[in-house]
């Protein structure tokens, strides 16, 4: 068993290693630069792997092949991309605000990178622990929404405001609903740092985990949270502000070249924060679902997870139709919101009925009969009206 | 006072002043946000990282937003004719007068000895205390928030025809 541990530490061991091989004024700085590079190396190099597999996942559902020129089974094709994306001119509108048309990449690409700081990839592996490091996710990506703002206005075009305008009102609606189903977790781990959640989560009974997603209200959540996840990351099902067949592009269309490159990556990268904060929330982070499958590290969990839920997103956005504006602000304000409010109800139930079983059940029926009477409330009253077009026949 | 402070310091100043005084309306927003980030970075500089990362949750993320929103959809933002009616007879009095109310205050505050904060309070302390000592305040800051939103919803609802 010394082994798997062994195995299980090998990255922890490693650095310390590294920083005790270094003179000692230099010693806090290495330590900072080696918890920094292995993020800044392995998430873009993620990134470029999604493509591929995203392209490949997509083509598969679409009955269609898919990349497969550049390489093995098309598997050099984001090498090709990069470069590609590296030596195309960059053209700016003449129009455009210069200084903030330079600026809206970079700053959509930083927050995502700064939330990275805080997620526990391993034992004893998060590169910043904090006491309100949950808070510090959600604050950074708050930096997403300007910098969509900027980039939608410095380019001066039509089609990009509307595509910025439509991307905040998606942000800032799921936004709540997003904060809200991570209410209950905190709640009951009693703790917003996020190794304490993990912590929390890495007990066994009859060798299952005690993950937050086998709970009536971390399962729950957990589907609010994706929900959520998917519309803050802009993705399919929720990806009005690219729509392609009504404002091209949405907020980047002016972008070409490598800035073009790194709204891609920005969005990327914050979809994979986004999947570390889900996994760490209600997957149980980097611990095992079974104990007799402990010996695998953890390390190994943590990324096996996110490469679940990329999978899960992949499949999603080759599966279902985008949905329409006001479709998308009534089930956030109508279900979602109102959900993630009955969820914490369901929550505060499980925390404060004194019996294991007796609680299942309080929880359980609190978010099934939630979610049979929002669903009731919401699909009793519609009345469908002819729709009347102002400008098609 | 460590250069930090001064280095944030000067950071919120400018973009404030940026704020009020560039001519372009949006450019002045994205200036306020930036104030605010810089009001975050002193919060953190006071040890205090849940008030900064609260401070830039709801304004950087959600008032700046707000506010350029407001600009965007409220006037034509294209046009910089933004000529403020400036009277110097009212300004300079009103000026100072905010000036001496907050330099007196911020003199004469019990507080002042505490610019470096030896213990950081946890967010266990701060929610306990939330919850015990101080919940008359928050249940009725939640209250007139509550009410604040029926009221925004009230004004935005389509004014329906009498007959129906």
């Amino acid at each position: 068993m010394i082994v798997f541990q062994q195995i299980d530490q090998v990255f922890v061991t490693a650095k310390h290693y590294a920083v005790e091989l270094a003179p000692i004024e230099w010693q806090s700085i290495i330590s900072v630069l080696l918890s920094i590079i292995p993020i800044l190396a392995v998430f873009p190099l993620l990134f470029a792997i999604t493509t591929i597999l995203e392209r490949k996942g997509l083509g598969r559902i679409q009955n269609r092949y898919g990349p497969n020129r550049v390489g093995p089974y098309g598997a050099l094709q984001p090498v090709a991309d990069g470069l590609k994306t590296l030596f195309k001119e960059s053209v700016q509108p003449r129009a455009a605000e210069k200084v903030l048309f330079f600026l809206a990449p970079v700053i959509l690409v930083i927050p995502a990178l700064l939330a990275y700081s805080v997620i526990p990839y391993g034992r004893n592996m998060v590169p910043l622990e904090m006491d309100a490091a949950l808070l510090f996710f959600f604050a950074v990506g708050a930096g997403t929404e300007l910098a969509v703002f900027m980039a939608g206005w410095a380019s001066r075009n039509k089609y990009s405001l509307l595509g910025a305008m439509r991307a905040i009102a998606q942000m800032l609606s799921y936004e709540i609903p997003l904060i809200l189903s991570a209410v209950p977790v905190v709640m009951l781990s009693g703790t917003l740092s996020p190794t304490g959640i993990v912590a929390a989560q890495d007990n066994y009974t009859a060798t299952i985990a005690h993950w937050n997603l086998f709970k009536p209200w971390g399962f729950a959540g957990f589907i609010l949270f994706l929900i959520a996840a998917s519309a803050e990351s802009n993705r399919s099902p929720f990806d009005l502000p690219e729509g392609e067949s009504e404002i091209i592009a949405g907020y980047y269309i002016e972008y070409s070249g490598f800035k073009f490159a790194l709204f891609f990556l920005g969005e990327y990268l914050g979809l994979f924060a986004i999947c570390g904060l889900g996994i760490t929330l209600f997957l149980g982070g980097y611990t095992a679902p079974f104990s007799f499958l402990n010996w695998i590290p953890s390390w190994l969990w943590f990324f096996g997870k996110l490469f679940a839920l990329i999978c899960f997103f992949i499949w999603v956005r080759g599966t279902m139709p985008r949905v329409r504006m006001d479709q998308l602000m009534n089930f956030a304000w109508k279900f979602m919101l109102p959900m993630a409010l009955i969820n914490i109800l369901a929550a505060a139930a499980w925390r404060f009925v004194p019996m294991p079983g007796f609680r299942w059940i309080v929880s359980a029926l609190i978010v099934v009969s939630g979610y049979l009477l929002l669903g009731q409330g919401l699909t009793h009253k519609a009345h469908y009206i002819k729709r009347t077009y102002k400008f098609a026949t | 006072m460590p250069a930090s402070f001064y280095i944030l310091a000067l950071f919120t100043i400018m973009s404030a002043f940026c704020a009020m005084s560039l001519r372009n309306l949006v450019h002045c927003a994205l200036c306020l946000a930036l104030a605010f980030l810089g009001i975050a970075g002193l919060f953190l500089y006071l040890n205090a990282g849940f008030v900064a990362f609260a401070q830039i949750l709801v304004y950087v993320g959600a008032v700046a937003i707000l506010i350029v929103f407001a600009i965007l959809l409220t006037r034509n933002a294209e046009k910089n004719e933004a000529k403020a009616t400036s009277s110097l007879f009212f300004s300079i009095p009103l000026t100072v007068a905010i000036a001496a109310i907050l330099l007196n205050a911020g003199f004469s505050t019990s507080l002042r000895s505490s610019a470096t904060a030896a213990t950081a309070p946890s967010v266990r302390e701060l929610g306990t205390l939330l919850m015990t000592s101080y919940v008359v305040p928050l249940e009725i800051i939640g209250v007139l928030l509550t009410v604040a939103l029926l009221g925004a919803i009230v004004l935005a609802l389509p004014e329906r025809p009498e007959a129906t």
